[in-house]
C-alpha cells in the first residue's frame, strides 16, 4: 500500500499510521520468536548441567558413607609370641639397637596377625556360626591386619588385652550392605559367599557394623589392595601442587607479557605474528601441552615423571595463552582519557601503567586468571602424557616426588574393576573436584565484586 | 606555591624578556610555533601554523570541528606522542627552548605544560590523591606536610577547597562534573606548571558549572599562560585575550580577542564569526 501524496495531508497521516501498525505486529511476533528461542536454549543449557549435577550427587552422595566393623580385638600372646620390645638401655650402641628394633618389626610383619582379626569376627558371630576363615575373611577390608599390627608396634603392652578397634568392611561387603549389588542374584554372581553374606546381615542387624561418614575419603590415598580404604589425599596434595606452579608462574608470566604486548610493544609485523600465535595457542587441543611436556621437562630437563612439577609446568603453558588474551582484553578496554589523565600529568609510560591502568583493570586480570588456574585444575589429557596417571599411594611432600592428581584420580576410578563399589566413589572424586571448583569460581566473584566495589 | 620555587620554573619572574619578543597585549611571548605541520598516517592534519602566544594571558582556539584546533593543542604538551603514527613537523618553542628537541625530556615538559581535557578525567582514587598524584611522582614535597600544603593550596586555587575540604578521602569520580573538572584543574596546578592547556573544558558541563570554570580561568591567568580551545564563540569572547581562528587545518587569523570577534580581516573568520560556517 503506498502512499497517495494527492490527497489530504490528514489521509496521508492515517495510511502511514496504518502502515507502521500492520508492520508492528510482525515486528512483535519476531521479538517473541526470538526471546522464546533464547529462553528455550537457557532452559536445555540448564537442564544438561541439572541432569549432570543430580546424576552425579544421585551416586556420588552414597559413597561418602562408609560401613564400619566395631571389633573387640584380643592381641593374642599365642598368636603375636611374647618377645619383648627392644629397650634402648639393654644395647651398647645405637646401631644394634636399631638393628633388634627393625628385627623385632620384621618379626611381627611375619606373623598372621588375620588370626587375631578372624578371632574378633567370630566372637561378634552369633554362638555356633559356621563359616569357614576364607569366608569370614572377605568381610573385613584387607588392610585390617595392617591396622591392627600397626597399634601393637605403637605400643607393645597391649600383649595380652582386648580394644575396642574400628575397621573397615570390605568394598564387597559394603556393596552388600548398601545394596550397591542386586541382592537378588544367584550364588554364583554374588561376590560373597552366603554365609558370609549372612553374616554381614547380622553384623548390621547386632550393630557390629554400622556406617558413618566417609573420612576415609579425605584422610587416606589410593589404594588397590584395600578398595574401600581408597581415598582422595594424595591426589589432592598432587593437584594443590600444580595449581600453585601455575599460579606461580603463569600468573606473573601472563600479565607481564600482557602488560608488554598491549602498552610497550611496537605495533609491527612482529608483533602482530606474536599475537597471531599466542591466540592459536590457546586453542591448541590440552593433549599436545602433554606431548610438549613429556619430549621437553621429562626428556630434555629430565624431570621426574608423574611428578606435579611437569604437570605444573604443563598446564602453566597451556594456562598462559588465556591469561595474555583475558589480561590484553582487560587492558584493551581501559579508557583512553584515564591514560591521557596520566600521561598528561607528566607520568611516564611505566607510572601510568602500574599506578592507573593496572590498578582499574586488576578485578578483570584476577579473575580471568581465577578461571584459567580453575580450567587448568580440571584437565586431565597432558596429564596423562606425563606419567600422571600411574597409580600412586602417597602423599607428594614435594612437588618433585610422584603424585596422582584430582582428574586423574577420577579417570583412574572410574576404570577400576570392581564397578560397583568404584562407581558411586568415581562420582564422589567428581563432587570433590567440583566443589574445589565452585570454591575458587566463587573467591573469583567475591573479589571482583569487592575490589569494584572498591574502585 | 613558593615551596616549588627552585625545583619547577615558576612563571612570570624567570621569563626573559629580552629573550622573548613583546605581543601586542605588551606581555612577553611564551610559546612560539613556527610551520606546525601534523601527519596521521598518510592525512596531513596541520597546514604550517605559526603563532606566538603571550605570558599570563588566555588564548582561545576556534573553529569549526574538525579544524586542527585541538591537534594543534596537543602538539604543545607532545600528547601527539601518544597517538600511533602521528608525525609532527615545525617547531615549538616554549622560552625559546625546542619542546621537540631529542634532548628534551617529554616528562619534564609535561610538568612545566599541563592539561585539563575535554571530559573531566580524575583519577579512581580519593580527591587527595587526585591532586597529590603530580608532585608524588615529579618528587616536588619533602614530606606529607609539604604535600598536605600543596594539595590544599591547590584546591583552593581551583576553588575547589571549600566544596570538598571534608571529604578529601572520598573518591574525584563521585564529585559533580563541574567538580570534577576543577579537580582536573587543580591536579595539573599542583605541579606548578607555567603553561595550562585546555581542550575544550566546559563542553561536558552545564551552563552554570561553566560559568564558574570561566571564571577561574579569568582568576589562573594572573599565574598562568592559559591555552584554551572552545567550541564556544561566546566562551573565547568571554574568557581570552587573543583568539586564534583554525579552518581545515589552517591557522586563518589570530590576533586580540576584541579585534578578531568585532573586526575580522579574513573573509572565513567573519563568516564563522557571523554563524554561517561551523
Amino acid at each position: 500500500m503506498a502512499i497517495d501524496i494527492q490527497t489530504s495531508p490528514e489521509k496521508a497521516s492515517s495510511d502511514r499510521t496504518a502502515l507502521i501498525r500492520a508492520g508492528l505486529r510482525r515486528r512483535h511476533l519476531n521479538e517473541q520468536i526470538f526471546r522464546g528461542l533464547g529462553i528455550a536454549a537457557i532452559v536445555i543449557a540448564l537442564g544438561f548441567v541439572a541432569l549432570l549435577f543430580v546424576d552425579v550427587f544421585r551416586k556420588g552422595i552414597p559413597a561418602f558413607v562408609q560401613s564400619n566393623l566395631h571389633l573387640s580385638v584380643t592381641f593374642d600372646e599365642a598368636v603375636i609370641g611374647s618377645d619383648p620390645v627392644p629397650v634402648r638401655g639393654d644395647f651398647v650402641s645405637d646401631a644394634e639397637y636399631t638393628a633388634a628394633n627393625l628385627k623385632w618389626q620384621r618379626d611381627l610383619a611375619m606373623l598372621n596377625w588375620n588370626k587375631i582379626v578372624e578371632a574378633s569376627l567370630r566372637k561378634a558371630a552369633p554362638e555356633g556360626f559356621e563359616i569357614d576363615s576364607k569366608q569370614i575373611q572377605t568381610i573385613p577390608e584387607t588392610n585390617a591386619r595392617h591396622q591392627i599390627r600397626e597399634m601393637f608396634v605403637a605400643n607393645p603392652s597391649l600383649l595380652g588385652q582386648t580394644v575396642d578397634v574400628d575397621v573397615l568392611a570390605s568394598a564387597n561387603a559394603a556393596n552388600w550392605i548398601k545394596g550397591n549389588i542386586d541382592r537378588s542374584l544367584g550364588d554364583g554372581q554374588q561376590q560373597l559367599s552366603p554365609p558370609a553374606r549372612q553374616l554381614i546381615d547380622t553384623f548390621v542387624d547386632n550393630g557390629t557394623i554400622s556406617n558413618g561418614f566417609a573420612w576415609t575419603i579425605f584422610t587416606n590415598v589410593d589404594s588397590r589392595a584395600a578398595p574401600a580404604s581408597a581415598g582422595l589425599l594424595g591426589a589432592f596434595v598432587g593437584t594443590l601442587w600444580m595449581m600453585l606452579i601455575v599460579v606461580l608462574l603463569a600468573v606473573p608470566i601472563g600479565v607481564a607479557a600482557a602488560i608488554y604486548l598491549e602498552e610497550f610493544a611496537p605495533k609491527s609485523r612482529i608483533t602482530d605474528l606474536i599475537e597471531v600465535n599466542i591466540n592459536n595457542l590457546a586453542a591448541v587441543p590440552s593433549i599436545v601441552f602433554g606431548l610438549l611436556g613429556a619430549a621437553v621437562f621429562i626428556n630434555w630437563f629430565h624431570l621426574p615423571i608423574s611428578a606435579p612439577i611437569v604437570g605444573g609446568l604443563v598446564l602453566t603453558l597451556m594456562t598462559l595463552p588465556t591469561i595474555i588474551i583475558a589480561t590484553r582484553g582487560a587492558l584493551m578496554g581501559v579508557s583512553p582519557s584515564l591514560r591521557q589523565a596520566a600521561l598528561g600529568m607528566g607520568a611516564s609510560k611505566t607510572q601510568m601503567v602500574f599506578h592507573h591502568v593496572l590498578p582499574t583493570t586488576f578485578p578483570s586480570i584476577l579473575t580471568a586468571t581465577i578461571l584459567g588456574v580453575a580450567h587448568a585444575l580440571g584437565e586431565t589429557a597432558p596429564l596423562l602424557l606425563i606419567g600422571m596417571k600411574a597409580f600412586v599411594a602417597s602423599v607428594p611432600a614435594t612437588p618433585f616426588d610422584q603424585a596422582a592428581a584430582l582428574p586423574v584420580q577420577i579417570y583412574l576410578w572410574q576404570g577400576n574393576e570392581n564397578r560397583n563399589f568404584f562407581e558411586p566413589r568415581t562420582a564422589a572424586a567428581i563432587m570433590v573436584l567440583l566443589a574445589v571448583m565452585i570454591l575458587l569460581n566463587g573467591v573469583a566473584i567475591y573479589l571482583r565484586s569487592r575490589l569494584e566495589k572498591r574502585a | 606555591m613558593d615551596m616549588l620555587a627552585g625545583k619547577v620554573k615558576k612563571t612570570s619572574l624567570n621569563v626573559d624578556s629580552t629573550m622573548n619578543p613583546i605581543d601586542v597585549l605588551e606581555r612577553p611571548i611564551r610559546l612560539t610555533a613556527r610551520d606546525v605541520t601534523v601527519h596521521y598516517g598518510a592525512k596531513q592534519a596541520l597546514h604550517g601554523i605559526s603563532i606566538d602566544i603571550p605570558d599570563r594571558a588566555v588564548t582561545a582556539f576556534i573553529g569549526p570541528s574538525g579544524c586542527g584546533k585541538s591537534t594543534f593543542l596537543r602538539c604543545i604538551n607532545r600528547m601527539n606522542d601518544t597517538i600511533e603514527g602521528a608525525k609532527v613537523g615545525g617547531t615549538i618553542k616554549l622560552d625559546g627552548e625546542d619542546i621537540y628537541a631529542p634532548a628534551l625530556d617529554v616528562v619534564e615538559l609535561r610538568a612545566r605544560i599541563g592539561m585539563v581535557f575535554q571530559k573531566p578525567n580524575p583519577f579512581p582514587k580519593s580527591i587527595y590523591d587526585n591532586v597529590a598524584y603530580g608532585p608524588r611522582i615529579h618528587g616536588l614535597a619533602r614530606n606529607k606536610a609539604d604535600l598536605d600544603e600543596i594539595v590544599v593550596s591547590s584546591l583552593r586555587k581551583a576553588g575547589l577547597f571549600e566544596e570538598v575540604k571534608d571529604r578529601l578521602q572520598e573518591p574525584g569520580t563521585g564529585l559533580s562534573g563541574g567538580q570534577q573538572q576543577r579537580l582536573c584543574i587543580a591536579r595539573a596546578i599542583a605541579v606548578g606548571p607555567e603553561v595550562i592547556l585546555m581542550d575544550e573544558p566546559c563542553s561536558a558541563l552545564d551552563p552554570i558549572a561553566t560559568a564558574v570554570i570561566e571564571e577561574l580561568i579569568d582568576e589562573l591567568r594572573e599565574n598562568y599562560t592559559i591555552v584554551i580551545v572552545t567550541h564556544s564563540m561566546q566562551q573565547a569572547a568571554r574568557v581570552s585575550q587573543r583568539t586564534a581562528f583554525f579552518h581545515l587545518g589552517n591557522l586563518i587569523e589570530q590576533g586580540p580577542t576584541e579585534d578578531i570577534f568585532t573586526n575580522p580581516v579574513n573573509k572565513q573568520t567573519q563568516d564563522y564569526i557571523m554563524g554561517r560556517i561551523g
